[in-house]
């Protein structure tokens, strides 16, 4: 085999006290497309952003075509021929696909468009794109706006290319598209990564796959040479025994139950695709998946704050009997006892106002009650301290400012709050990220605790050695559509992943 | 109806100059609402400067004059651009705030000048500046005996050039599409290798220099080098704000939307039987006609027929 | 490449409010620093003396006590109307308009009826402005609500047609004729002029702002509505999340906005002027806008900026007539006290790191 194209030697990086990377070797070959594969937090997106200049390691060494470097921006990359094509692309809306490809690059202040067109066509050409580059950005659908990204990286002479999971937001066929794309690149001998966390993809586009498992190297191999389990298990690693206690569910009985929803985005992309299920009280029903699989958009349904396409969502009162929840405003939709807690990609944006106080976050829920014109502070007043106490939420005081608390702290305020309004649904995402172990679990005894007053959880999580112990029942979301449902006590993490990633998992291969 | 032209155009002349500089101010994310500060600056400063070269010597040189008048101006618009600047690109400070102060500084420094230049000169009567106001008020010399344009002073034609610039500085040139980039989105534009800060400060200051020369071709043209303290440069920059609406963030537009606004002001004149009371509605047509104009645009939501993305908001990259 | 920046800057968010104030008061007494230098160097006048002369021009008589107090009354009342919305992130720049409607349909009133009891005139007057600014704050709100059309040019374009409306009142009321001006209306008979109490002129303008001023701290700091403009305010999508109807909140606070600014434009013609013209607001709902965003929406510390600005043109004033030069000086320092007091809030939220320093931080 051929000199690496890129070494990557003991890389470390830590956020704060999270270790995103420890000590990890990666290299990446010339004419080959690399799969880096790993679950959700393993670390792929941090090391790549280490390559393309948005973070510097805090130890190692990365060499290119043997020559030692050190990257500390976007442009050093370009200028070794890294380029990254990242989940969230940065275009400029109201440009054309030409002007965002050439943005900031040097050269004649004039600007001659019909030879910078020229060039991108034969870029085009060679790969097999199919971009118009007089169009605007804004008019461009995702693949073609991901197409713009590759050829800006491309434009720009970079010879090794990185893509973080480009295939989020495609169709198969575009998909397809893609992947032929690829494969041309590499046959012109360039260097390509792709981040995915899906194992069909690792199989269709890779020569040779590098497993990553919590910010560490697991392995790599041949593509030809392994199978799924194998690369399950690496992505995975052994099971480990958290010790969470889970009791039997008490007298379950329907509580919420969802039938053929489908739901799409602002961009017409279905994001939802017939999804049914059923949540029962006193039980934790959980929702695994990539992320981006539709756990958002689920929640956000049922809490009202998303537009519904079709399907029903209803709610089974034991006294007053079934009733609709489509239609209803969330304030309606809360009154009923059904809350959303934790969207923790906008943790301070949705849910708890940042610039106010713990009282005043504690009176978002409850600021109506009463005919007062005033809006009474006790209560929350009073709640807030009884949380803090409770939860043992580390702030200097109930008058701090809430952006002003850490992350975990943030979350126990907001989830104390949705519990102090007794719901019967109870719906949290992602309640743990960024949390250290213990107040982890005073997170998972809080759910626990209110599955046994009888209230149906929802709890959307991403580590599945928490799932598989916390859940009752758990629901495996894949693209938007539900890959199955499976007990709790009888499945395993290998398990799951596999439904995560292929829709009824080896049962539907 | 020749003379209605001519009275738009001129008109239209001062907020032209004002829209062009707003323009490329605004291109780069900075909605600076001292435009009126920077267009008393700019009158002033010209004012002041060649009333001390006038006074100085018995037979000024019209040439030099009109020199000196540009500089000073120039000068003074500048320095009104980079007090907005520092203040909101480096101290971040709300940039609706900055700038309606700096119009209540400029307009403050412009009239207390205008109106104690006299007697810091020593009380030598009117202030005019009769030389300079005759070198702004030549016409190109082809043009000197065509009917409508007979009257127009350079300045004129300098604003429609600069607006042509203007537009093919902001659609051919690298720096154009750099410029047009920070203010629509400037995290892209940081990420592609564009420095930010000094784009939106050279786009300032710049944009500020000739919104401040409708300050100046309002002094030297319009009211022949005086003064007057009574708040027309400030109306007429609320309108060469409005002009940027109204010609949705293109120079070229601005141009006729200019004359259009010139014509909609004097058009009460030509109407016969009109009440003086209701001469004044009718000077409110321009405002009604923007009015129109911002409303249509935010209920179509065309992409390009808004203003920047970016505009009316810092940039911070540790915010990203 | 290697290097670090010179200066790095931080956001710091634990400053105590005794040094934030110290910070505040610290420009403010360099830009007075300032423009005493400035002023030296046009009249040539000890800086010192410059400022009791200027002290002298606010407070040197009762009269004058009262007119300061006056005119800081008005500044104070615009300011207070234009809180909720700015508590709600609502750029209302339309003050200025919204001031001229409420002095329109004050001098309207005292014209039309003054035929009224005196109580009920001025009731009547009230009503009548206040519903004129709110109308004008409504406009900009409704569009803002249905298509999220630019708030602060709209506003600002309204400013203009409320202008030229004033200057058509104007020549429809002239009087004498040709005069171009209302002149003072009911001069001799002062229907529906603000009654002296405890003999003091101006004790009812003071009465009416500072019952404003109070009530609108407590509406924003206690209130149901408050709380509603605040979290909208923060963050539209949590206002969304807890059910609060965000279109409602903006067009009722655009009301309350625009109202208040109208009733400042009652105070200013029933109040004050007696008179209407084009230049009854004056600029002071630019002004207002400078004062209500460095108090931070906090009525009270309004109080205290909208005395000092005041204070200002009134000594300034002084010194223009006394030199025989402009009162324009007035403005000009203002502009360059709020430019440092602008300035100011950048070392309040934000500490600056040397070079040198960082390093040691690191090691």
């Amino acid at each position: 085999m051929n000199e690496p194209a890129v070494s990557m030697r003991d890389i470390s990086k830590t956020f704060g006290t999270v270790v995103a990377n420890d000590k990890v070797w990666l290299d990446i070959y010339r004419g080959e497309v690399l799969a880096l594969l790993g679950e959700n937090g393993s670390g792929k997106t941090t090391l790549m952003n280490m390559l393309s200049g948005i973070y510097y390691p805090d130890s190692g060494q990365i060499t290119v075509d043997g020559r030692e470097v050190s990257i500390r921006s976007p442009k050093d990359a370009f200028d070794l021929g890294i380029g990254m094509i990242h989940q969230h692309f940065k275009l400029v809306d109201v440009l054309t696909a030409a002007e965002n490809i050439i943005l900031g690059l040097p050269g004649k202040g004039r600007l001659d468009m019909k030879a910078v067109a020229a060039k991108i066509r034969s870029i085009c050409d060679l790969y097999g794109f199919d971009i118009d580059p007089n169009q605007k950005i804004y008019d461009m659908s995702v693949s073609q706006k991901q197409t713009v990204e590759i050829v800006k990286v491309l434009y720009r002479g970079a010879d090794i290319l990185i893509l973080d999971e480009p295939t989020a937001v495609l169709t198969p066929q575009e998909t397809d598209k893609l992947f032929n794309v690829l494969r041309n690149m590499r046959n012109d001998n360039k260097a390509v990564v792709i981040i995915t966390h899906k194992l069909h993809e690792v199989e269709e586009i890779s020569d040779r796959v590098a497993v990553l498992r919590h910010g560490a190297f697991v392995g790599d191999m041949l593509t030809k040479d392994t199978t799924p389990s194998e690369m399950t298990n690496m992505m995975v690693g052994h099971p480990v025994s958290l010790n969470i206690v889970r009791p039997e569910p008490e007298n379950p009985r329907p509580r919420l139950t969802v039938e053929g929803l489908t739901v799409r985005d602002a961009d017409g992309i279905v994001r939802l695709d017939h999804v049914s299920f059923t949540a029962n009280s006193g039980e934790i029903l959980g929702i695994a998946g990539v992320s981006g699989s539709g756990q958002k958009e689920l929640l956000e349904a049922i809490a009202g704050l998303q537009h519904v396409e079709s399907g029903s969502i209803t709610y089974l009162d034991d006294q007053k009997g079934p009733e609709s929840l489509i239609g209803k405003n969330p304030l309606e939709i809360s009154r009923m006892g059904v809350t959303l807690s934790f969207v923790p990609e906008d943790r301070l944006g949705m849910g708890l106002v940042g610039a106010m106080d713990l009282t005043d976050n504690m009176l978002l829920r409850s600021f109506r009650k009463g005919r007062s014109l005033f809006a009474d502070r006790k209560t929350p007043h009073r709640l807030a301290e009884r949380v803090v106490h409770d939860l043992d939420v580390n702030t200097p005081s109930i008058d701090t400012q809430v952006r002003k608390l850490s992350g975990g702290n943030v979350q126990k305020v907001l989830v104390g709050r949705e519990i102090s309004s007794a719901p019967t649904v109870l719906m949290t995402a992602y309640a743990v990220r960024g949390l250290d172990i213990n107040s982890s679990y005073t997170i998972y005894d809080l759910i626990t605790k209110q599955k046994q007053q009888g209230v149906a959880v929802i709890y959307v999580g991403e580590d599945l050695d928490v799932l598989v112990e916390l859940c009752d029942r758990i629901l495996v979301l894949c693209g938007g559509r539900v890959s199955g449902i499976v007990d709790g006590r009888n499945t395993s993490k290998r398990e799951v992943g596999l439904m995560m990633t292929k829709l009824g998992g080896e049962a539907g291969k | 109806m020749t003379q209605l032209l001519q009275a738009a155009i001129i008109f239209g002349t001062v907020i032209l100059f004002g829209a062009i500089g707003e323009i490329i101010t605004e291109k780069s994310g900075n909605l600076n609402l001292g435009v009126p500060g920077i267009m008393y600056l700019g009158g002033i400063a010209g004012l002041v400067g060649t009333f001390f070269y006038e006074s100085s010597c018995a037979e000024p040189n019209v040439f030099l004059c009109v020199v000196i008048a540009l500089v000073c101006s120039i000068t003074a618009s500048v320095l009104g651009g980079l007090i907005y600047s520092f203040l909101t690109i480096t101290l971040r400070a709300n940039q609706n705030v900055t700038g309606l102060t700096l119009t209540i500084f400029g307009s403050g420094v412009a009239n207390f000048f205008g109106g104690s230049l006299n007697k810091l000169a020593g009380g030598v009567g009117q202030i005019s500046v009769s030389a300079t106001s005759s070198g702004f008020c030549k016409t190109l010399p082809f043009l000197r005996n065509v009917s409508v344009f007979s009257s127009l002073g350079f300045m004129v034609y300098l604003a429609v050039a600069l607006a042509i610039c203007a537009t093919l500085f902001l659609t051919k040139t690298r720096r154009g599409l750099n410029l047009r980039a920070v203010g629509e989105n400037p995290a892209t534009a940081d990420a592609a290798g564009i420095n930010v800060t000094r784009y939106k400060y050279l786009a300032t200051c710049i944009g500020a220099a000739i919104s401040g020369l409708g300050g100046l071709y309002y002094t030297m043209d319009y009211i022949k080098g005086t003064w007057a303290n009574d708040g027309s440069i400030e109306s007429l920059g609320w309108l060469a704000v409005a002009l940027v609406i109204f010609a949705r963030w293109k120079p070229v537009h601005a141009i006729w939307g200019s004359y259009l606004f010139g014509i909609l002001f004097w058009v009460y004149l030509y109407i016969p039987g009109l009440s003086r009371s209701s001469m004044e509605l009718f000077k409110a047509l321009p405002y009604v006609v923007t009015f129109i104009v911002l409303i249509a645009v935010s209920i179509h939501k065309h992409r390009e027929s808004n203003g920047p993305a970016a505009l009316g908001l810092s940039y911070f990259r540790e915010d990203r | 490449m290697n290097k670090e920046p010179f200066i790095r800057i931080s956001r710091r968010d634990d400053l105590p409010i005794w040094k934030a104030w110290l910070i505040r008061i610290a420009a403010v007494i360099i830009s007075l620093i300032l423009c005493g230098i400035i002023i030296y160097g046009l009249v040539k006048l000890n800086p010192l003396k410059v400022y009791i002369t200027m002290w002298q021009g606010a407070f040197s008589t009762e009269k004058r006590c009262w007119i300061t107090i006056r005119d800081c009354m008005m500044l104070l009342c615009i300011g207070v109307g234009l809180a909720p919305a700015f508590r709600m992130r609502f750029w209302n720049i339309g003050a200025e308009g919204q001031i001229l409607v409420g002095g329109i349909a004050t001098a309207a009133c005292m014209l039309y009826f003054k035929s009224l009891p005196t109580p009920l005139l001025l009731l009547v007057m009230l009503i009548a402005s206040v519903t004129a600014g709110a109308l004008w704050g409504l406009v900009p709100a409704l569009f803002k609500a249905r298509w999220e059309t630019n708030e602060t040019l709209f506003t600002l374009m309204m400013n203009y047609i409320a202008i030229q409306l004033t200057s058509f009142f104007v020549s429809k009321w002239e009087n004498p004729y040709g005069s171009n001006s209302v002149g003072i209306i009911n001069r001799t008979s002062q229907e529906g002029w603000f009654p002296s109490i405890f003999g003091q002129q101006y004790l009812l303008n003071v009465i009416i702002v500072m019952a404003l001023t109070i009530g609108m701290f407590v509406y924003l700091k206690y209130s149901k509505h408050g709380y509603e403009i605040a979290v909208t305010g923060e963050s539209e999508r949590t206002a969304r999340y807890i059910g609060i109807n965000v279109r409602r909140t903006i067009i009722r606070t655009m009301l309350l906005s625009g109202g208040i600014c109208g009733l400042a434009g009652f105070v200013a013609v029933a109040g004050a002027s007696h008179t209407i013209s084009t230049s009854t607001a004056g600029g002071r709902g630019f002004t207002a806008i400078i004062v209500a965003w460095l108090a931070k929406f906090n009525t009270f510390v309004m109080i205290l900026v909208a005395l000092l600005l005041v204070v200002l043109e009134k000594g300034a004033a002084e010194i223009a007539s006394i030199y025989s030069l402009s009162e324009y000086a007035s403005q000009m320092i203002e502009g360059i006290i709020l430019f440092f007091i602008l300035g100011s809030e950048f070392f309040i939220n934000y500490r600056l790191i040397f070079r040198s320093k960082a390093k040691e931080v690191q090691a």
